[in-house]
């Protein structure tokens, strides 16, 4: 199958799963997903690297740069800022046995 | 490790596994924010995939065949450290929409960038027509992504005016500039010789969409726009990621993508509003003549005293606190958490009724109550809460006004007629905290204000919830 098939099919079906995975996320999180998601975006960062290797002349190194560091704000500002966030969620009544799986409130 | 180790780590198929373990662990630890007690656990299985995604991209046999590269990298990789680690340490909560606003455009701009890197590369053909269209379209989304976030971060920090800035022939101006934008992406990908022209061209078009478009956008539109922003910089990742056939970048790009299209559907529904008309600009026609409808509702304001509202809220049963963005920018969350565990303290039932919409992105208000230490479990949504009103004695309103407007339901000429509300003026009484007679972003009047039940508390929300709570905690 041509590349291009195969890519589009990830797409496709790549979309799907965000829908049938993020539809499930309650109002409540709703700030917490919107910086997790800042911080999978960071994932552009692998197309500056990608490039940095071919990159030629001042300009396409700086751009880059750039490029890459926007990339790496995402994902280190947006893992950090949500972790942050998450560890402010507490509930009312401790978590009952069934719920114990040992992350979360701990701090 | 031996020449063979090192030969196997750098193939593809030993970097395409890696990028296949790299966006399972990214779904999978997604699908963790499905509840606040697997959320940070999620958020962290997140990360790690995001880790082996970066570490298998480094893998890549030749990537670092000149040592320029590797340091050109290693500036990438500190500056975006040093600028992301304080920013997410130290902003407040109340400032998360600037903060989500930013990361968006960054993510965006980053896009734009790769694009044009990419183009310069094939100038002179030699690049498959295919590859060219996602990129072009990375391009294009991408920019606007930037800078119509970048509008936005400028509204919400107060750099520039919060109200609609409009200007005559605004439609006409977005249509030609989106024209250009995207006509431009046609002549280059069919081929022109001046390419470096055509590419930066799409640029500062989509740039100036992207300006144009956010800027007639009011304060109390934020949520969809952010939500917007958001959806944009998750499908120019996907885009780029289709140009340089890359799997972890589609799929990333798409759980972003799908995110903020389920976030602005969500957000658009909650203000009864098509998302075309808040990005066409303004609330419809009412922004033309906000303030002359004001007052002509008539009735008489009741004000009331700290020592009243405390005495009221003692011998309730239950109180409803409804908050909305004036909570956020008087910072009173730890003020209303402490009037609510004087509350408990004398047997009272307090809940807090969360509008989808309330503050200036999804779920503002409950990151906020979070950080004063407000257990979840006491956050309702909305239609979880409207059934309750009728049970509850005292609502306590602060800082949310259209939200509550009973004139969404009642008055078919209303502009905001049809939004699902916080209906609170079911409850046996309402307490209105105010800073003062100021309509509210959506420049409408608020019958609930005149309804005899009513009573407002004006000044300063933290001022006035502390005053109050000195009185519960007296009586």
């Amino acid at each position: 199958m041509d590349r291009l098939v195969i890519d589009i099919a990830v797409l496709v079906l790549a979309g799907f799963v965000g829908f049938a995975v993020i539809s499930k996320v309650p109002n409540t999180l709703h700030t917490p997903l919107m910086s997790g998601t800042n911080a999978i975006h960071g994932i552009v960062v692998l197309g500056g690297l990608l490039l940095m290797s071919e990159a030629h002349g001042v300009l396409e190194d700086v751009l880059l740069v750039i490029a890459v560091a926007f990339g790496t704000i995402n994902v280190i500002g947006g893992f950090l800022v949500t972790d942050r966030m998450l560890g402010m969620f507490k509930a009312k009544t401790p978590p009952k046995a069934e719920d114990t799986d040992g992350e979360g409130t701990g701090s | 490790m031996s020449a063979l180790g090192t030969v196997f780590l750098q193939s593809t198929n030993f970097i395409d596994a890696l990028y296949i373990v790299a966006f399972s662990l990214m779904i999978y630890g997604m699908s963790g924010l499905t509840g606040p007690r697997t959320a940070v656990r999620g958020n962290q299985t997140a990360a790690v995939g995001m880790a082996v995604a970066v570490i298998a991209t480094l893998l890549r046999k030749g990537e670092f065949h000149g040592s320029a590269t590797v340091w050109l990298i290693i500036v990438g990789l500190i500056i975006g450290t040093v600028v992301g680690v304080p920013a997410a340490r130290n902003v407040k909560m109340t400032a998360m929409p600037q903060m989500v606003a930013l990361f968006n455009g960054v993510g965006g701009g980053a896009v734009a960038l790769i694009a044009w890197v990419e183009f310069r590369h094939h100038f002179g053909g030699g690049w498959p027509l295919r590859s060219e269209i996602f990129e072009l379209f990375g391009a294009i989304v991408g920019s606007v992504s930037f800078w119509g976030s970048m509008i936005a971060f400028g509204k919400l920090q107060e750099l520039l005016p919060g109200r609609p800035i409009k200007l005559a022939g605004q439609s006409v101006i977005n249509l030609v500039l989106l024209v250009i934008a995207v006509g431009g992406a046609v002549v280059l990908s069919a081929g022109t010789h001046s390419q470096a022209l055509f590419i930066l061209t799409i640029l500062v078009a989509a740039a100036l969409l992207g300006i144009m478009v956010v800027l007639p956008i009011g304060g109390a539109d934020m949520p969809v726009v952010i939500s917007l922003l958001n959806a944009f910089t998750g499908l120019s990742a996907a885009a780029t990621g289709v140009a340089l056939s890359n799997p972890v970048m589609i799929v990333a790009g798409m759980i972003v993508g799908a995110s903020g299209t389920i976030l602005t559907d969500q957000m658009a529904k909650a203000m009864n509003r098509s998302v075309p008309a808040i990005v066409a600009g303004g609330f419809g026609g009412a922004v033309a003549a906000p303030t002359a409808a004001a007052g002509e509702t008539g009735g008489t304001v009741r004000s009331t005293s700290p020592a009243d509202v405390a005495i009221q809220l003692s011998y309730a049963r239950q109180v409803v606190i409804a908050p909305g963005y004036g909570m956020a920018v008087a910072q009173a969350q730890h003020a209303v958490r402490e009037l609510e565990r004087a509350l408990e303290a004398k047997g009272v039932t307090v809940k807090y009724a969360i509008h989808p919409v309330a503050g200036r992105m999804p779920g503002h208000m409950n990151v906020l109550l979070a950080e004063a230490d407000v257990p979840y479990d006491l956050l309702r949504e909305m239609d979880d809460i409207n059934p309750e009103f009728s049970r509850t004695d005292v609502t306590l309103v602060i800082g949310a006004n259209d939200v509550t407007n009973p004139a969404a339901k009642n008055e078919p000429g209303s502009p905001i007629y049809g939004m699902p509300i916080l209906e609170v003026d079911r409850s046996g009484s309402v307490i209105v905290l105010k800073r003062s007679m100021a309509s509210g972003f959506a420049g409408i009047d608020n019958p609930l204000f005149y309804d005899p039940k009513t009573a407002m508390l004006f000044g300063d929300a933290k001022q006035s919830v502390g005053d109050v709570t000195a009185e519960v905690q007296a009586l």
